[in-house]
């Protein structure tokens, strides 16, 4: 690349990231901003008082805007799917990858086919499923039923496949059951697929909106996405309080970007292969 | 990912390595029983537990639940029912919504994935800035985009005013507007995910495909139109498929960002369906909505495919 040629084409990248990044910037910086300073037109480009007062608000929230109590709840209903998903996906993809028996094909057939459901389908009767098991209002809604979904499974059965067979066979030969090849053998071999796929069911469950928005009733009990809506509608245009709780709702997601960037990417890659 | 296209293909007919000694037995139904029985419960039993509702003047709040047969599907059909006006308004919505952005998020993400592809420094940097507002999720973009929307305070119209262009136009509430709102930021959250997917496409077209083009004399779009386009084929068909699905799944942005506005206009097909199922508690006219919509994707879908296997 000649150095004119170099200068265009790294300002055009750079000219393209302004457009997703900017947004974001703005977030922030509104949020230390005062109310009346948010207000203002044209706006200013950078808090001529910065302050933290939005958080102050609300983090006092009170019972009708518990951003704090929020925040667990996304941490906990994230973390408890991620860990749900990985030991029944594992375990499933394994019987799938590895093993021979009646009805493999049509079992394996039936799960993909599920991944072309439109998930609005199942919305009403989950809603009535999870009414039956007392699960309404609670994070037990938010954990459980998402765990069903196939990828996990589809991408695990993948890994598995791949994975050279020489292992498994020595450890056969040293007597070792089925389980024990699983725990010893398959798992820690596949640490990567496990990362990459606890961080795609960590961040599907962080960001699930609907769902939360229709099974949760109490402000105590909501996760960030419908606490966002509520708190949107509660501010109306007290803009600071609003991009505060958006900041909080996004930096955890941002780091986990940034720390586990090539497994979200590796993920989201994989999806593609199953069309 | 070459790997694991070839293993895809082989893995299926490739005679099973690792005979087991003893009969396989109970091992691999104990090895699938947590994630069937989670399977069951919330996806197959759902599945068709909505058929059934869908059957029944099914109001959640009242203990009766008559069989209706196909009423709440004739309903739907008949312009004299309460739900007609309403279906069909939120069906026109979630079809504008797909018909302007499905071609946008699959031709601009293509663009970016040949531009990502290119060897120079920085570019897993760049992919991750084009990829990074899809990990925030709708919620944060919803109100994050309402918020520079707002046309009195908002970002994008100061923006507009200060390079002289109209400085009030009503993103949120007026139309077309509203539509260009939802489209434009539906493109800017999730254009770097198929993206990335077209990205794991682009690297699975052999090298020595470009290399013979290259010695038959072709030109950059030849290269493109025979070589590119033809070896992204089954990439396409998924990011097609997939953001049809997507786009008709459409609900937070216009529930944060328009809340429907300026009427009754932006409001999708599943911001219906979910009011009326699980707001008014309707559930046997929502869930036969739900299956008519379904139908109506399948059909696309099928097209679609079609389309991509006779398109040589």
């Amino acid at each position: 690349m000649g150095r004119v040629r170099g200068i265009a084409w790294y300002t055009m990248l750079s000219g393209l990231s302004l457009v997703f990044i900017a947004p974001v910037v703005w977030m922030l910086i509104t949020s230390f901003k005062t109310p009346d300073e948010a207000t203002r037109v044209p706006p200013t480009l950078l808090p001529q008082s910065p302050t933290t007062g939005a958080y102050d608000t609300i983090f006092s929230g009170g019972s009708q805007t518990p951003v704090l109590r929020w925040f667990l709840n996304s941490m906990l209903a994230a973390t408890g799917q991620a860990l749900l998903v990985l030991a029944v996906a594992s375990m499933a993809a394994y019987a799938l990858a590895r093993m021979e028996f009646r009805g493999k094909r049509a079992i394996f057939a039936l799960i993909i086919a599920t991944m072309f459901v439109p998930s609005f389908v199942l919305i009403i009767p989950n809603f009535l499923m999870v009414d039956r098991l007392g699960w309404l209002d609670s994070l037990w809604a938010l954990i459980v039923p998402g765990a069903a979904s196939a990828f996990g499974v589809f991408f695990l059965r993948q890994f598995f496949q791949s994975l050279p067979r020489e292992l498994e066979e020595a450890a056969v030969l040293e007597g070792a059951n089925s389980w024990q090849i699983f725990t010893k053998v398959i798992l820690p071999l596949s640490k990567p697929a496990l990362a990459t796929l606890a961080v795609i069911a960590f961040l599907t469950n962080w960001n699930d909106f609907i769902w939360p928005v229709y099974v949760l009733f109490s402000p105590g009990n909501f996760t960030l996405p419908p606490g966002l809506a509520i708190l949107q509608g509660a501010y109306t245009i007290n803009y600071p309080v609003i991009m505060a709780g958006a900041a909080i709702a996004s930096i955890p997601v941002l780091i986990l970007f940034v720390i586990a960037q090539r497994y979200i990417i590796e993920g989201v890659s994989r999806s593609g292969l199953k069309g | 990912m070459v790997d694991v296209l070839a293993e895809t293909t082989t893995g299926t007919s490739a005679p099973v390595a690792a005979a087991p000694r003893r009969g396989p037995g109970l091992t691999p139904y104990l090895f699938l029983a947590p994630y069937a029985l989670l399977f069951v419960t919330f996806t197959l039993a759902p599945a068709a537990y909505g058929l059934w509702i869908s059957l029944h003047d099914w109001d959640y709040l009242l203990p009766g639940k008559p069989f209706v047969g196909l009423d709440n599907y004739q309903a739907l059909f008949s312009s004299t029912s309460p739900v007609f006006d309403f279906f069909w308004q939120s069906m026109q919505a979630t079809g504008i919504f797909t018909v302007f952005s499905v071609p946008l998020l699959v031709v601009v993400p293509l663009g970016i994935a040949l531009i990502l592809n290119r060897s120079f420094k920085g570019r897993t940097v760049f992919r991750a800035v084009y990829f990074a507002p899809y990990v925030l999720g709708v919620a944060v973009i919803g109100v994050l985009w309402r918020f520079l929307l707002d046309p009195n305070l908002g970002a994008v119209n100061a923006l507009l005013g200060a390079i002289g262009l109209p400085d009030s136009t009503a993103w949120t509430t007026g139309l077309p507007w509203a539509w260009v709102s939802l489209v434009g930021v539906t493109v800017w959250w999730t254009l770097g995910f198929n993206a990335v997917i077209y990205i794991a496409g682009l690297q699975d077209i052999p090298r020595e495909l470009y290399d013979a083009a290259k010695v038959d004399g072709a030109g950059r779009w030849a290269e493109f139109r025979h070589v590119t386009l033809p070896g992204l084929r089954p990439v396409l068909l998924f990011v097609v498929i997939n953001t049809i699905l997507a786009s008709s799944n459409m609900f937070g942005q216009a529930y944060l960002i328009t809340q429907g506005a300026p009427g009754v206009e932006t409001r999708t097909a599943i911001m219906y369906i979910a009011e009326e199922g699980l707001r008014s508690y309707r559930m046997g006219s929502a869930a036969a909505m739900s299956y008519l919509l379904t139908l109506a994707l399948l059909l696309i879908s099928m097209v679609t495919f079609r389309l991509f296997r006779t398109k040589d």
